[in-house]
């Protein structure tokens, strides 16, 4: 499946973003898009795999998602979709542009102090 | 406001380093995409990557377009499949490059796969490439690999409704060929109106066409297509000509099989 693929890419972006930083990654926050061709479920398996000796082996995958949303070209109209029927639900044309629900995002991560996990240990 | 920022999430542990990225996940293969697509500009090559379930006539489409394009287009192809050299060899068979990427197991193509493949395709004797990407309807709509445009095959054999069950792929393509329509006689429940309006519901206006490789029905209006898009890309290069080197700075030592 791709998403062991992207988890890959994930964890080499969440590497770099977090060269330098003390502590230990606890939360990786990620937006993944009912339009993005991605399983949410699936991307939790992979993460649980590919996450092993990593500096997110002890990190929760947190994933947020914004609902799949088009504007119509035709009357203007913002309609909230599903991933196979884009048309607008004011005038029903397919003349549409997705607005939101495509992204495969990395928001950001979480790092935990490791003063804090010594001293309640 | 924030459906999709994360910070309705509830908070980690106390105290925690917050650091923020906003970046897509897909960068690192966006970007060697972006490489690729210079290097097609660069040469003056559309490229164009067709996508289909295994099975749906994209080894024998790009074996009539070899036979059938004339000297004025030059074609050269780059195949991906799991395992084995049997498409590469087929097509180089009818007298066009054609390099094979073996996969190992990853069920599809990216840009890295491609730009390794490129050191053998000679770019510069080339007007188009055409990439046969792996043979699956899920994975390789997820991957940039530098192409100008995407072509998605649907056989008379398979379901009209395919473009429903697999939206994200036929969202994205430029082109939509419904192939093997030599046997529609046989058939009898594939209605070609049901496909296209599936597309048109996934907010996509490419076109939709029947044709068959076998028996050549309607193959004139894909050649047709492939000059249409090649005049397009070359007028839009010159329209934004700058030229500039750039040095090749990536490490040859990089695997990209997986």
């Amino acid at each position: 499946m791709h998403e062991l693929s992207i988890c890959q890419a994930l964890l080499e972006q969440v590497e770099a973003a977090t060269r330098g930083h003390a502590g230990r990654v606890d939360r990786i926050r990620v937006s993944v898009g009912p339009l993005a061709g991605v399983d949410a479920g699936q991307l939790e398996r992979a993460f649980e795999l590919a996450r092993e000796g990593t500096v997110a082996r002890h990190a929760r995958l947190a994933i947020a998602s914004a609902p799949a949303r088009v504007l119509c070209r035709d009357c203007g109209a913002q309609s909230e979709v599903s991933p196979n029927r884009l048309l607008c639900a004011r005038c029903g044309s397919w003349r549409t542009r997705i607005a939101s629900g495509d992204e495969l995002l990395l928001l950001g991560v979480d790092l935990t102090d490791e003063r804090v996990e010594a001293s309640a240990a | 406001m924030c459906e999709d920022c994360g910070c309705a999430l509830p908070k980690a542990s106390p105290d925690p380093q917050v650091v923020d990225v906003h970046a897509r996940l897909l960068a690192a293969n966006d970007r060697a995409a972006r490489h690729n697509r210079m290097h097609f500009d660069d040469h003056g090559v559309l490229a164009v990557n067709l996508m289909s379930a295994p099975g749906s006539g994209k080894t024998a489409l790009l074996e009539a377009t070899a036979d059938a394009l004339g000297r004025d287009i030059r074609m050269g192809v780059l195949v991906g499949d799991l395992a084995t050299e049997n498409d590469a060899a087929r097509i180089r068979a009818h007298g066009v490059p054609a390099v094979q990427i073996t996969t190992g197991g990853a069920c599809h193509l990216d840009a890295d796969m491609v730009h390794h493949a490129l050191h053998e395709m000679p770019l510069d004797s080339l007007d188009v490439l055409f990439i046969e990407n792996v043979g699956n309807l899920v994975c390789p709509a997820s991957f940039d690999l530098g192409q100008h445009r995407n072509v998605a095959l649907l056989s008379f054999t398979e379901g009209d409704d395919k473009p429903a069950k697999y939206p994200v792929l036929f969202r994205g393509a430029d082109l939509v060929l419904l192939t093997k329509n030599d046997l529609a006689p046989y058939l009898g429940d594939f209605d070609p109106a049901r496909a296209e309006r599936c597309v048109r519901e996934l907010a996509n206006g490419a076109p939709v066409r029947a044709l068959s490789a076998r028996s050549g029905s309607n193959l004139q209006s894909w050649l047709d297509w492939v000059r249409a898009q090649l005049a397009a890309v070359r007028s839009r290069r010159h329209a934004h000509s700058h030229h500039h080197s750039h040095p090749h700075t990536h490490d040859h030592g990089e695997t990209v099989a997986r």
